[in-house]
């Protein structure tokens, strides 16, 4: 076991160079995950907290913490931020940037450049973003709909949809760094069948970043004219059709979750298989619906558009659509529990967000497949049972899985260990939140509580109420990791190598790893997840 | 460096063919048709882009299948996008 | 050591050094170009798919705005792109033979192509310009109602097709320019000398941009020029 001072000697990313320049001028694919990594961490900071803001007008019937204005405007922000400027670049900009080249035996992804362009694109669309929010928002909902938006709206309108398209440019380079790192540079031996699943998740992503994002930058480009130019293309008064616009934004926004939640998918897959010492069941089931969901999940957009007046032929279509699109998803839960049977099973942190994860996305899913029912969607759409449903997927399933990954990961990123009582105690406390916030809201939902009401019925405060109470709890579950890991990187244990007896090529270098990732180019001549041949660690994580 | 060298004969003799295909597509259009008019000027700039695709960005002469496969993948997802709208549109009177 | 063939390729300056060699920079870069303009057929999809339904729901007055547009200098532009795509294949050809003379006389030629086409477009918006076809507040269909009585047209459809007409049209144009842009550079570069036979990426990658940027052309140019030009009864 390496020595302190062994160990703060070796040069990896982090000591090679010190000062501002060297970190906002560098190519280096893990220094450029760690500058996003705050930045998106800033701005989910800012999401979060006007989904309090949200949460604390609902804890009353009436409209009494706010006006109504400002009520549209904050539920607006909240989610404009969360989808665009946290939850797209969250795992793949953070855990892919730091990974992909690591996992596949690469010195750095294809276009290091563009990396950084990528970044820098971002933090100039958060800033647009920053000053639209600043000088009074948006107000039209993160979905943008027209007419409203495009004739009716009083507020930044323009200004957000800039930032988004801007936003979504660094999301496309992303896509494009990945796929062309994943085709061609792997080192000799990593063939597509001994890719770690996470990197096949990441592809699929990527796919969908590059041929989905491009639709929504158009038509928020057509917007911004249209409320320029006074153009008339969304306008019914004047021949346009709303409809269109539903149909351009929901052709991208709809494959945006999977953008969200195949990374988290990958990081689970990564994770069971260790915590089970056991390979991945169905290896090739997993790949394969990975880049199932990425297809399936451009043909399914119109459910959102059931009620809007698409005929009904076509929304019988989307139905059935919908349901198929479900199968790959449902694939993953069966594998990831398969490997699990008959494992040996460990209960470390990054295992209890997996845990988590299966169990919630399962829910989340679940109840898309009842809204994708056409019946039942015209009661429960536009109510909390939906905002419940993609809740449940997003934050119970993307964000549970880019908090396990962050643990995961965190001694090879930083070189140190988390505190494990505490990465336990937040794991508990995220689940208990979580599940507080909004298992109600499916019940409101149901009920008939619509959404982006500021205020409602008398009977339906109890539950409301409880919601409110959750999310406090909630925030206090994503406060910790970031207060433990900030005292980790001073205090916490030195981590080796493979702290986890891990599979994967990112494990075999060291904790920082070096700038150029690995001293040799590996040369890969063995199965993924070969757990049967790899050691557990020596120790169970320690508890501090 | 591994991408063979087409000899300049091919590409005027595509140039030609495209310059030709664009005059045929102008004048067909003042011929009545009914709804043909539409199909054909529409096959001719197909055939103009394969044209394009495959002899000018040499995606005939490329050794690996990737970039036709990318070429593929583009057009058959503007397809969905396309044919996918246009289901609602089409049949939005039905009932 | 130094004089072995791979210690050469290892030592060429173009090597950038995340790479392991040559042959695997050039395939990145050619794969990139592609799945970049894999992005770009769904960014004008997008408008492609607008156009299309307002066609499906307004063929009138898309019919009578595309007469209104001047076939001759639509047909001379679209020969003005496939030329220059000529000189971008030539070019690109003369780059593989490390004939850096007539590369640069190749991407020259390129530019002027380039602003040619332009050019006739900023001619044929002025024309629509004069004709009140800009739209916006100062938007009229009157000259076209006048002149084409036999068909049925609203105002307000026609500036939808003006509309998608100048967006389009205007975001191709805005890709012209960054070609020219482009090759603008790579005709410096080639007149330092930079391509070689085994290095020309960029030339590559370029061309690869500049026909695809022909490609939307050849599908604008009947789209909006030749929606219906039968004779009229």
């Amino acid at each position: 076991m390496a020595t302190a001072a062994i160990t703060a000697e070796r040069e990896n990313y982090l000591n090679r160079e010190y000062g501002i320049r060297s970190w906002l001028l560098t190519t280096d694919h893990k220094r450029i995950a760690l500058l996003y990594l705050l930045s998106i961490t800033f701005f989910f900071f800012i999401g979060g907290f006007f989904a309090l803001l949200i949460r604390l007008e609902l804890l009353t019937p009436a409209g009494d913490l706010v006006q109504a204005d400002t009520y549209n405007k904050l539920f607006t922000m909240h989610g404009q931020v969360m989808v665009f400027f946290f939850l797209i670049p969250s795992i793949p900009a953070v855990l892919g940037n730091f990974l992909v080249p690591l996992m596949i035996g690469a010195r750095d992804l294809a276009f290091p450049r563009i990396n950084l362009l990528s970044w820098y694109l971002y933090i100039i669309a958060g800033v647009m973003m920053l000053h639209c929010i600043l000088t009074g928002g948006a107000d039209t909902g993160w979905t943008f709909y027209t007419p409203f938006s495009t004739a009716f709206s009083n507020t930044k309108v323009v200004e957000a949809g800039l930032a988004i398209f801007v936003s979504g440019f660094s999301s496309i380079l992303t896509g494009l760094n990945f796929v062309v790192t994943i085709h061609r540079m792997r080192a000799p031996g990593m063939t597509w069948s001994r890719l770690p699943l996470f990197i096949w998740a990441h592809y699929a992503t990527s796919i969908i970043q590059l041929l989905g994002t491009p639709v929504l930058a158009v038509t928020l480009l057509l917007v911004v004219l249209e409320r320029a130019l006074h153009l008339g293309i969304f306008d019914p008064t004047r021949g346009g059709d709303p409809l269109l616009f539903q149909h351009l934004f929901w052709f991208y926004s709809h494959p945006a979750v999977y953008i969200m939640i195949l990374p988290a998918m990958g990081v689970v897959t990564e994770i069971v298989p260790c915590f089970s010492r056991k390979r991945i069941f169905g290896y090739k089931f997993v790949a394969m619906s990975s880049i199932a969901i990425a297809v399936f999940g451009f043909l399914v957009w119109a459910h959102h558009m059931f009620v809007a007046g698409i005929s009904l032929y076509s929304a019988l279509i989307f139905s059935i659509l919908s349901y198929l699109v479900a199968v790959p998803s449902a694939i993953k839960v069966f594998n990831w529990t398969a490997t699990m049977y008959k494992g040996s099973i460990s209960f470390a942190t990054p295992m209890l967000y997996a845990f988590g994860f299966i169990g919630l996305f399962t829910m989340g899913g679940l109840t898309g497949l009842f809204l994708a029912a056409l019946g039942i969607d015209v009661h429960v759409t536009d109510t909390y049972f939906v905002i419940a449903h993609f809740h449940y997927i997003m934050v119970g399933g993307a964000v549970m899985g880019y908090l396990g990954g962050m643990h995961f990961w965190w001694p090879k990123i930083s070189g140190r260990m988390y505190p494990e009582f505490w990465g336990k105690l937040a794991a508990m406390i995220v689940f208990i939140g979580f599940n507080l916030t909004f298992f109600p809201q499916f019940i409101l939902g149901y009920l008939g509580m619509p959404r982006r009401y500021w205020q409602y019925p008398p009977e339906f405060q109890v539950l409301n109420v409880l919601s409110t109470a959750g999310s406090t709890i909630l925030a206090v579950g994503y406060l910790l990791p970031m207060v433990y890991f900030l005292w980790s990187m001073r205090y916490g244990k030195l981590a080796e190598d493979n702290p986890w007896g891990a599979s994967g090529l990112e494990w075999t270098t060291t904790s920082p790893p070096p700038t150029f990732n690995f001293d040799r180019t590996p040369e890969v001549t063995w199965e993924a997840y070969d757990y049967a041949n790899i050691a557990a660690p020596e120790e169970a994580p320690v508890e501090q | 460096m591994s991408e063979p060298i087409v000899p300049s004969k091919l590409y005027v003799g595509i140039w030609i063919t495209l310059l030709c295909l664009t005059v045929i597509t102008a004048g067909v259009s003042f011929i009545d048709l009914g709804p043909l008019n539409t199909v054909v000027a529409l096959v001719i700039a197909t055939f103009k882009a394969l044209l394009v695709v495959l002899f000018f960005m040499h995606v005939k002469y490329a050794s690996e299948k990737l970039s036709k496969m990318v070429v593929v993948a583009a057009v058959f997802w503007l397809l969905l996008l396309l044919t996918l709208s246009m289901a609602d549109y089409v049949t939005r009177l039905w009932s | 050591m130094s004089n072995s063939p791979i210690a050469v390729e290892q030592h060429n300056p173009a090597l950038r050094h995340h790479f392991a060699d040559m042959e695997q920079q050039r395939q990145a870069s050619s794969l990139g170009m592609w799945v970049f303009l894999a992005t770009e057929v769904m960014f004008f999809g997008g408008m492609f798919c607008a156009y299309l339904i307002y066609r499906y729901w307004y063929f009138n007055e898309f019919a009578a705005g595309s007469r209104s547009l001047d076939i001759w200098l639509g047909t001379i532009n679209t020969a003005v792109l496939i030329c220059s795509s000529l000189t971008v294949a030539l070019g690109v050809r003369a780059a593989q033979m490390g004939k850096r003379k007539l590369l640069v006389v190749l991407l020259l030629l390129t530019i002027v192509f380039g602003v040619a086409f332009l050019g006739i477009k900023g001619v044929e918006w002025y024309t629509k310009f004069q004709e009140h076809h800009i739209p916006g507040s100062s938007f009229s269909a009157d000259n076209l109602i006048k002149e084409y009585p036999q068909i049925r047209i609203d105002p307000s459809h026609e500036q939808i097709f003006f509309s998608l007409y100048f967006a389009m049209t205007g975001l191709h144009a805005l890709h012209m320019i960054i070609g020219v842009g482009i090759f603008t550079f790579l005709t410096y570069y080639a007149w330092k000398g930079r391509y070689t036979p085994e290095y020309h990426n960029p030339v590559e990658i370029g061309g690869l941009y500049w026909h695809f940027v022909d490609i939307i052309w050849i599908y604008l140019f009947p789209l909006l020029y030749l929606i219906d030009r039968k004779p009229l009864k």
